[in-house]
């Protein structure tokens, strides 16, 4: 008997609690730099873009949401002809991120996503690639791999020895 | 003659007119104040303070299909829900809300109110029943018995104010209670009573007939539209009446200090009792059936008839 009249009291008194509540559109929760929200596709530090279309991504993908095409410019630089992120399907596991070995492809802190047309959750490349550097600022793929591109013979990457003559019997 | 007979159905239209608002916006109340007691804010989107959420929710139900199961009594099915509306609003034109203001000051106004009362036991029972649906009629089965064992010692723990006031009239109840308000010499009335009308509105924790989590929704499982919109509707008229029964019978109705008009002071503590139900909705569990039977027998009624026999003996020795 008294447990009852003491649970209502206790109730009533939470009245002049505070509110729980975070009032959304207006207010919006802290976000960890880590988050697992929207997907872009980041640039390197001159501009050009990381994403040398590997597939891994495509292929790790648990609901094969990414959907791209692999390409080549003039200069030898690897790049997707196309790059289709499906958010509609997409579950934000974040395993395209762990899987990318250019950093390109990364997940953001935004989850503002909603669309009146089931089509507007498809996201094209120029959807997905943003201005900047994402995550990692001085991170650039070609500069450091010993892929040979315009501009850049192999041996010429940053802490890389010029390739070994195999054609040499010197020591 | 002819002037009386328009008096009275105005009045009689404008107190359906503000009941109706009031029980529309009880639906609000309700939905943020329980919020309140849980630490959320509730409702507060549409329009100022999400007070147009009223009319959003009326729209919203208007525009559903009004469906009728293609296996239940029809002309029983469609009935039923009028018949809670009507039998909850006749109990109002025995309240006084005001020195005078009152639609029929019926001399056994607190008998017509039982009556009244028991008329809605007919509604959900039949309801469910010509719903021909095992959880309807489930529903309807608990709410029949529920209502019937809750509804004996609601009347008689209204007789010790009948006792105490030498009379059934309403408002002749009110003015009786200028000295002293009957909530103090008719405590156990008063607990009984809130708890009978707790049972008679099907609120949480008497809301055995439509436990949600068991029974679909109990006598109106296969109601919608607006034939759902009076049941729902039904229930927070039903609110409205036993708050304001409690404040006329136990709280001295209109009576107050005079630097607030009395009707005013009838609804400040009507609406103060309406938020008692919303807050033992918001605290309390509801039982086990057999705890429901066993409370209301067992405990309730033999409480009941001791305070009968006291307030009895006492009046007695009075010299009443």
């Amino acid at each position: 008997m008294f447990s009852i009249i003491r649970t209502i009291w206790d109730v009533f008194l939470h009245l002049f609690h505070k509110r729980v509540t975070v009032q959304y559109p207006e207010q919006k929760r802290y976000l960890a730099p880590r988050f697992r929200g929207r997907i872009v596709l980041t640039r390197d530090p001159d501009g050009g873009e990381r994403c040398v279309a590997c597939y891994l991504c495509a292929a790790v993908c648990p609901v094969d949401c990414i959907a791209l095409q692999a390409t080549q410019d003039e200069s030898g630089r690897r790049y997707p002809a196309f790059f289709r992120i499906n958010f509609s399907r997409c579950i934000f596991c974040g395993f395209c991120e762990d899987a990318c070995p250019t950093l390109a492809i990364q997940l953001t802190p935004d989850i503002d996503m909603s669309e009146y047309k089931r089509s507007g959750m498809v996201y094209e490349k120029e959807d997905l690639l943003i201005s900047g550097t994402g995550k990692c600022h001085d991170y650039n793929y070609y500069r450091i791999a010993g892929v040979k591109i315009a501009g850049k013979d192999k041996g010429e990457a940053e802490e890389e020895r010029p390739p070994v003559d195999t054609h040499s019997l010197l020591p | 003659m002819m002037m009386e007979a328009i008096r009275i159905v105005l009045a009689i239209i404008i107190l359906i007119a503000i009941i109706m608002g009031i029980a529309a916006g009880l639906t609000f109340i309700e939905r943020r104040l329980l919020a309140v007691f849980q630490d959320r804010y509730g409702p507060n989107r549409v329009g100022p303070f999400g007070l147009l959420q009223v009319v959003a929710d009326m729209i919203k139900i208007l525009m559903k299909e009004d469906w009728v199961a293609p296996f239940a009594d029809k002309p029983v099915f469609v009935l039923m829900p009028t018949v809670i509306i009507i039998a909850t609003f006749m109990s109002f034109s025995v309240i006084a809300f005001a020195p005078g203001l009152v639609v029929a000051d019926l001399n056994i106004g607190l008998l017509f109110f039982l009556a009244m009362s028991s008329m809605s036991v007919y509604s959900i029972a039949l309801s469910g029943w010509s719903s021909n649906n095992k959880f309807a009629l489930l529903g309807s089965l608990r709410a029949v018995g529920q209502m019937l064992s809750y509804e004996v010692f609601m009347g008689l723990s209204l007789m010790g104010v009948v006792m105490l006031a030498n009379s059934f009239s309403l408002q002749e109840i009110v003015m009786k209670q200028r000295g002293l308000w009957f909530c103090i010499p008719q405590f156990v009335g008063l607990v009984t009573f809130f708890i009978a009308g707790l049972a008679e509105t099907r609120r949480i924790p008497f809301d055995l007939p439509e436990a949600e989590n068991e029974l679909v929704a109990g006598y109106h499982t296969e109601y919608s539209g607006m034939k759902f919109a009076m049941f729902f509707l039904g229930e927070y008229v039903g609110i409205t009446l036993i708050s304001a029964l409690v404040v006329t019978l136990f709280f001295g109705g209109w009576l107050g200090p005079p630097f607030l008009p009395p009707l005013i002071w009838f609804l400040l503590k009507t609406f103060v009792i309406i938020g008692l139900f919303i807050l033992i909705r918001a605290a309390l569990p509801r039982p086990r059936y057999d705890q429901l039977m066993e409370f209301g027998w067992k405990l309730m009624l033999p409480l009941v008839l001791l305070n009968l026999v006291v307030t009895g003996a006492i009046v007695l020795a009075r010299g009443g």
